[in-house]
């Protein structure tokens, strides 16, 4: 009978326990590890590293580069999630209205997801050969005088973060326009009937039905943006490696660098404990936000 | 009156709806244009949409080139180990979490909602030395046991979320008759998920096939590099090979793009429902 009672208390902890290994062994560890790496000297690398205390912490936010890649993420950061939803808004829109077919929608739907699917190195590759001197782009912008056939867009350190934030914008809008589009699907539609009545313009019905009733999706949306933009790599890399002059270097290439191209894992550390906080905070408010709306 | 400003108003959104999928597809068809030509004339100017080059050439090169084959089938091998993997493990761990109530249920629930936003960068520092103490450095392993620790969470959440819906009253109809959980489980309440399972399995495949920092850093050598990486070694070496780069992406976009067209409806409600791409 007690043994029953134990197989059954132990039941569940046996259903999650793969789980449970595979996260502690390479999630937890290895955020504790880099903890500790940025407090010592040459970690990784060294047999018998020391402690150093926050020298590590001291020498990141002295150098200017690295305050240079904080600048760089902010705006690319705060450009891409403001770009996203905005463009969310407006996609979904399109692709809820009444006055298309349901086939005509379906269509433009599968069209405006693609860019979505692709991986990184593809998109690097396919804006690459569009953003080349002789591609596409200056061919097109020739024609209303904005470039020539020797622009330039990744080599000058001017434009090279507009341009990656661009493709940054182009590759992750199709997410957040699914998520507003099912969002404005869970509208009801008595909301804009009523509102109709009461001779609200679309702008009106907009502001105070659409908006207000998005609002919860929107937070998630922001903050999920938020971390994921934080979070991007690949793109970036091999669009530009962090260049020219580090003019790109976001964040996450900043600590890449340090660590693989210069072999500084302790400095890298102390960088990625300073993301890892950023990132903390907002997951904190995030994991709220979704049981919030877990227990709606 | 009203209808004409109607017939109008089509109008201009048709405008805008075709600006809008030109914005989206243009640069994806411009690279398959380019995929079909010969080097020499991708950089044509003006740009020609067909030129004399035209053909399946480029294609004919990668498809027989062992060492670019390679790259697709170690994506197929890492990414199909992934999907197995995530749905087994994550299955049970939302069975776990939708049945039972134990001690530590919100705790653990809480961290795997939130290791999602765990930028993967804070972790590769250490991550590279756990995987060589492992032994598995430059293996198939590496990048499976990676890739499941980044898709078990959304795997979870999504499966506990759908048994969730599912009435109690079926795993016990199944104890009744003298079976057991397991059994109820895996015969009654998995074969009754199939929409949730092929929503995560979209998911899971395609942040497998598409993943790039870990497979840069825990592979080495050309055997063992997945398709992204592979497309990668082109742009990094010295004399650009466009039309080779090209038709490597349309080819390593092809799966996603072919499981995309078919399970359109699963893929998108894997995406409306907080899809976590890495």
């Amino acid at each position: 009978m007690k043994n029953n009672k134990l197989k059954r208390n132990a039941m569940p902890y046996l259903y999650i326990a793969p789980t449970v290994i595979l996260m502690a062994g390479l999630l937890i560890t290895p955020i504790v590890q880099v903890i500790r790496y940025s407090f010592y000297d040459n970690a990784f690398v060294k047999k018998n590293p020391l402690p150093v205390g926050w020298l590590n912490y001291q020498k990141v936010l002295t150098d200017p580069v690295f305050w240079q890649s904080v600048r760089e993420t902010i705006f690319f950061v705060i450009v891409s999630i403001v770009g996203h939803i905005v463009m969310a808004l407006i996609f979904a829109h399109l692709l809820n209205t009444t006055m298309f077919k349901q086939r005509t929608k379906t269509v433009a739907r599968i069209i405006y997801i693609l860019p979505w699917i692709f991986t990184a190195t593809v998109i690097s590759v396919m804006w690459k050969l569009f953003f080349q001197p002789a591609g596409v782009m200056n061919y097109l912008l020739g024609f209303v005088g904005l470039a020539t056939k020797n622009t330039e867009w990744f080599s000058n350190k001017d434009i090279a973060l507009y341009v990656v934030t661009y493709i940054n914008l182009w590759s992750g809008y199709p997410f957040y326009m699914i998520s507003v589009l099912a969002g404005l699907q869970g509208i009801s539609p008595d909301l804009y009937e009523s509102a109709a009545i009461d001779g609200a313009t679309s702008f009106k019905s907009f502001r105070f039905i659409t908006l207000p009733q998005l609002k919860p999706i929107l937070l998630s949306l922001v903050m999920l943006d938020f971390v994921w933009t934080l979070k991007t790599f690949a793109i970036v890399w091999t669009l530009t490696a962090g260049g020219p002059m580090h003019a790109t270097e976001i964040i996450s290439l900043y600590i890449y660098r340090t660590a693989f191209m210069e072999n500084h894992f302790s400095l890298a550390s102390a960088a990625a404990v300073f993301l890892l906080i950023v990132c903390g905070i907002v997951a904190v408010f995030y994991t709220r936000q979704q049981f919030k709306i877990q227990e709606d | 009156m009203v209808r004409r400003q109607n017939k109008l108003s089509k109008v201009l959104l048709s405008i805008v709806m075709i600006l809008f999928a030109i914005y989206a597809a243009f640069p994806i068809v411009w690279m398959l244009i380019c995929s079909f030509k010969q080097n020499d004339y991708i950089f044509a100017w003006p740009p020609k949409i067909i030129d004399e080059s035209f053909g399946l050439r480029t294609y004919v090169r990668v498809l027989t080139d062992p060492v670019k084959l390679r790259f697709f089938l170690n994506s197929y091998i890492v990414s199909a180990a992934v999907v197995v993997l995530t749905l087994i493990i994550g299955i049970m761990a939302a069975y776990a979490f939708s049945r039972f109530d134990f001690p530590l249920k919100k705790a653990v629930n809480s961290i795997i909602v939130s290791v999602q936003a765990i930028p993967q960068i804070c972790l590769l520092i250490p991550y590279m030395g756990i995987i060589v103490a492992l032994q598995l450095f430059n293996t198939y392993w590496a990048l499976i046991l990676t890739y499941l620790v980044m898709t078990l969470p959304y795997c979870i959440l999504m499966m506990t979320g759908y048994f969730n819906t599912l009435s109690k009253e079926l795993d016990d109809s199944v104890r009744i008759d003298g079976g057991s959980r397991f059994r109820a489980l895996w015969g009654v309440l998995v074969p009754i998920s199939t929409p949730a399972l092929v929503s995560v399995g979209l998911y899971t495949f395609m942040t497998a096939w598409n993943e790039y920092l870990f497979a840069l850093v825990l592979t080495q050598t050309t055997n063992m590099r997945t398709i992204p990486i592979g497309i990668n070694l082109l742009i990094t070496e010295h004399n650009y090979d466009w039309s080779m780069m090209m038709s490597m992406s349309v080819l390593g976009s092809l799966p996603i793009l072919i499981l995309f067209l078919f399970f359109q409806k699963y893929f998108i409600s894997g995406m409306s429902s907080g899809a976590i791409k890495g």
